[in-house]
């Protein structure tokens, strides 16, 4: 099986760490030997969080190094480029297409990047791309906060893991009553990226 | 079956299956899941202490009462509770004590990054330390049979990342222990520390180092793992996965317990490699003990130069930090590190962490920060009122510092009147001694208590605020209006945080009143469960902004700056983000235009459509 890095980089309060949470969870249940790595600061939201998740027959580190990510999923565009440079030249970036506009832009002198700019900045590391407007397609489904789910969804698109499985494991781990909304989630992030 | 879990959540199920039957906690990241999680396991007594020491002073009263006992906090709680640690090492106990010291490599959200592995040696403890969670499961059983047959407590130390990640530990079953004891012991001699019955235990505890010593030499969990011999490494903790992860040919010798150190194992180990190196995070604590034994430790082609070898000695290590200063030492050819391409990315805004939206600290800061005067802050979210735009925290030192700080500046005598701010929770962890000594010695600090009603900073613990337990028992709940009175303060204000006209008149009754005073600013956290089902996200009638930016002045982050601009100033106009937004009001009240409807004006517009 072949050893894979990823990381998840958002902000808080985006349910990054559920889903880095559900990947690790199906990374074991496909046999790997999983680890999963919290690192957000002391906000509850608002703050920077980024997740390692390491899927390989056997790992060590749970931390990944700069340049070893296999695969990055940007909950949100300006932490793709913040995280970026963990990406192994010619890996693959999923962005979900939302900005959250930090505090230092709204009240502070600072300026958020376009969109001409993060792209230019991601082709700088890689080809592999894909853009995902999760918010758009959470907001389809009438909850915007499953734009976590879509982006899992999306994620699986890339990976060789059966649906089910994703599924089953999404399942445990969500509250009871939003099982279907988080399966269509799940489903419309799944046809949104093609491999 | 194997499971995912944090190291936390490892300790938890360790002590658990181990027969530990009290516990007793602060919550503190990156320790506070410990307690969470045991708690919830069957047959078992878990507490939120209201600070650290008496959390350690419950758990070594379940300990000398013959039942095994747990004690978990930060390593800066260990501090706060660092004189039950010294004198718990002093009597023993008749059942097996364990303390998880839970270090912050990288200061994640802390005030330093001290290493506790210091307070083993200091205390004559032994320290154990795992490198995963399935070690960290297993040490707390191991660490309960040192405590019982060594009669003495143990130090387990975590670091954020072992605490913080999860990874997969194979699960056993809770084996029940009786009370060593039949009754409470009545023995003096051990376990009443007047000076005749302290003096004969210090020489029993300097033995027990020596014997712990002799234990480690074939301790099972201090082991070496033989691989090619040019270069030996002798690592603990997390640091052993870095060590496998950068040197996968290197010979290893990993310490599950780094205090006290098997001389003989580690100058066995040393000659039979050509060259010794010591991987750790923080402090070079295994590497001064190593070099007091004798053995040498290579430092890089420059020598010793005091001080940590090789690996830095601030921050936290991942395997590009150990590579890179392998690289630097020689160790590793440069071409060891993989390619990392460094975009040009320009200057990208920082994203701090912020007080969320809704958050009743906010409006408490806006009127404080009116007062332009100087604010000392304490350890809680509302520490966050220190960054722009609200600026308005001017010391933060550690739990209950802030009332005493202010005290100190006011009887310096400088002229400015002081004002501090504290949390619920950490008033009860140390802020109370510190009021009763403004009102004993005459002072005149304005104390604000910032009453949320809940721990909000590590995850929303219950306190004696709250009405319940850590096991979900309801309980007394204690209201801070006579708490403070019963303190001596007579000048008592307590006002809705959200209401900002009453806090900053309250604010001003107590700056006008010339003697030590509290003020009150009650509301609860927005994101307590009860707080989210009232969110009701307001709207900016964007015709009737001027884009004066006094709303933006709050640092809410619901707000943003709009497309649309003001005509006569060319100033953007704000608007609102739905998703974000809970309806608190503080901007609508601050807003002078009247352009932000409050939530009755939005709640009229949804029954009329």
């Amino acid at each position: 099986m072949r050893e894979i890095n990823f990381l998840l980089a958002g902000v808080g309060g985006q349910g990054t760490i559920l889903a880095s949470d559900v990947l690790a969870q199906v990374g074991v249940r496909v046999g790997y030997e999983a680890k999963k790595a919290e690192v957000h600061g002391m906000a509850q939201r608002g703050g920077s969080v980024v997740s390692h998740v390491r899927w390989g027959e056997k790992v060590y580190s749970p931390l990944t190094a700069k340049g070893e990510v296999d695969i990055l999923v940007a909950f949100e565009k300006l932490e793709a480029l913040r995280t970026v440079e963990f990406l192994r030249p010619g890996g693959t970036v999923l962005v979900n297409d939302q900005a959250i506009i930090p505090i230092t832009v709204t009240s502070g002198g600072a300026e958020y990047p376009d969109d001409e700019r993060i792209r230019a900045v991601l082709a700088q590391v890689t080809d592999d791309v894909r853009w995902v407007d999760g918010i758009a397609i959470a907001g389809e489904l009438g909850n915007a906060r499953v734009a976590n789910v879509v982006l899992l969804g999306a994620l699986s698109a890339l990976l060789d893991v059966p649906e089910s499985i994703w599924l089953e494991v999404i399942e445990q781990r969500v509250p009871a009553r939003t099982v279907d909304l988080n399966r269509q989630a799940f489903h419309r992030g799944r046809q949104a990226v093609t491999r | 079956m194997k499971t995912l879990l944090s190291a936390n959540e490892a300790v938890a199920r360790g002590a658990w299956e181990a027969g530990v039957v009290v516990a007793s906690a602060y919550p503190g990241t990156p320790s506070t899941e410990i307690l969470e999680s045991f708690a919830r396991y069957p047959g078992v007594y878990a507490e939120w202490a209201t600070n650290e020491k008496v959390a350690m002073d419950v758990a070594i009263g379940a300990a000398y009462a013959g039942r095994r006992a747990l004690t978990c906090m930060k390593h800066v709680g260990l501090n706060v509770a660092a004189d039950a640690l010294f004198y718990a090492s002093m009597t023993g106990l008749e059942a097996g004590l364990v303390i998880v010291s839970a270090d912050d490599p990288e200061m994640h959200s802390s005030q330093n990054e001290q290493d506790n592995r210091r307070y083993a040696k200091f205390a004559r403890l032994p320290c154990l330390e795992p490198s995963d969670s399935q070690e960290a499961k297993e040490l707390v059983g191991v660490a309960l049979e040192i405590s019982e047959r060594f009669d003495t407590p143990v130090l387990l130390r975590l670091t954020t990342r072992l605490s913080h990640t999860d990874t997969l530990v194979e699960l056993g079953e809770r084996v029940e222990r009786p009370p060593t004891v039949e009754k409470y012991p009545r023995n003096p001699a051990k376990y009443v520390m007047v000076p005749g019955n302290a003096r004969k235990r210090h020489p029993i505890i300097e033995e027990r180092v020596r014997r712990l010593a002799e234990f480690a030499e074939t301790f099972p969990y201090n082991r070496i793992e033989w691989g090619d011999r040019s270069l030996g490494i002798v690592t603990c903790g997390v640091a052993t996965q870095y060590a496998r992860e950068v040197f996968p040919q290197a010979s290893v010798l990993r310490l599950g317990m780094t205090y006290p150190l098997p001389r003989r194992l580690v100058q066995d180990f040393a000659a039979q490699v050509e060259r010794l190196i010591v991987l750790e995070e923080l402090d070079p604590f295994l590497e001064e003990e190593i070099r007091l034994l004798g053995v040498e430790v290579y430092s890089g082609p420059q020598g010793y130069q005091g001080g940590k070898s090789i690996f830095p000695a601030c921050g936290e290590l991942d395997p590009g930090v150990v590579r890179e200063a392998a690289i630097g030492a020689g160790l590793l050819p440069p071409a060891a590190a993989p390619p990392v391409l460094q975009p040009e990315t320009g200057e990208l805004p920082a994203r701090p962490p912020v007080l969320c939206p809704g958050c009743p600290h906010r409006p408490v800061f806006v009127e404080l920060r009116r007062s332009k005067l100087p604010i000392q802050g304490d350890i809680g979210c509302y520490t966050l009122g220190l960054l722009p735009p609200l600026s308005s925290i001017h010391s933060c030192g550690c739990m209950g510092a802030g009332i005493g700080v202010a005290h100190g500046a006011d009887v310096a005598g400088d002229g400015e009147r002081h004002v501090a701010v504290i949390g619920d929770s950490t008033f009860f962890h140390t802020g109370m001694p510190a009021l009763l000594n403004v009102v004993y010695n005459r002072g005149k600090t304005v104390t604000v208590i910032m009453d949320n009603r809940t721990t909000a900073m590590t995850g929303h613990q219950d306190n004696p605020a709250t009405g319940r337990t850590l096991q979900g028992q309801e309980t007394v709940q204690i209201e801070f209006e006579p708490l403070v009175r019963a303190l001596g303060v007579e000048e008592v204000h307590v006002v809705d945080a959200y209401d900002i006209q009453a806090v900053r008149e309250a604010l001003q009754a107590c700056l006008a009143h010339d003697g030590p005073s509290v003020l009150i600013t009650r509301r609860e956290c927005a994101l307590l469960p009860e707080v989210r089902r009232q969110w009701l996200p307001l709207r900016v009638e964007l015709e009737k902004c001027n884009g004066c930016w006094a709303c933006i002045r709050t640092g809410c982050p619901a707000l943003f700056k709009s497309q649309e601009v003001y005509e006569k100033t060319g100033r953007q106009k704000v608007e609102i983000d739905p998703l974000l937004c809970t309806g608190c009001e503080v901007c609508a009240q601050l807003c002078p235009t009247e352009a932000i409807l409050f939530r009755a004006q939005i709640e009229a517009e949804v029954s009329d459509a």
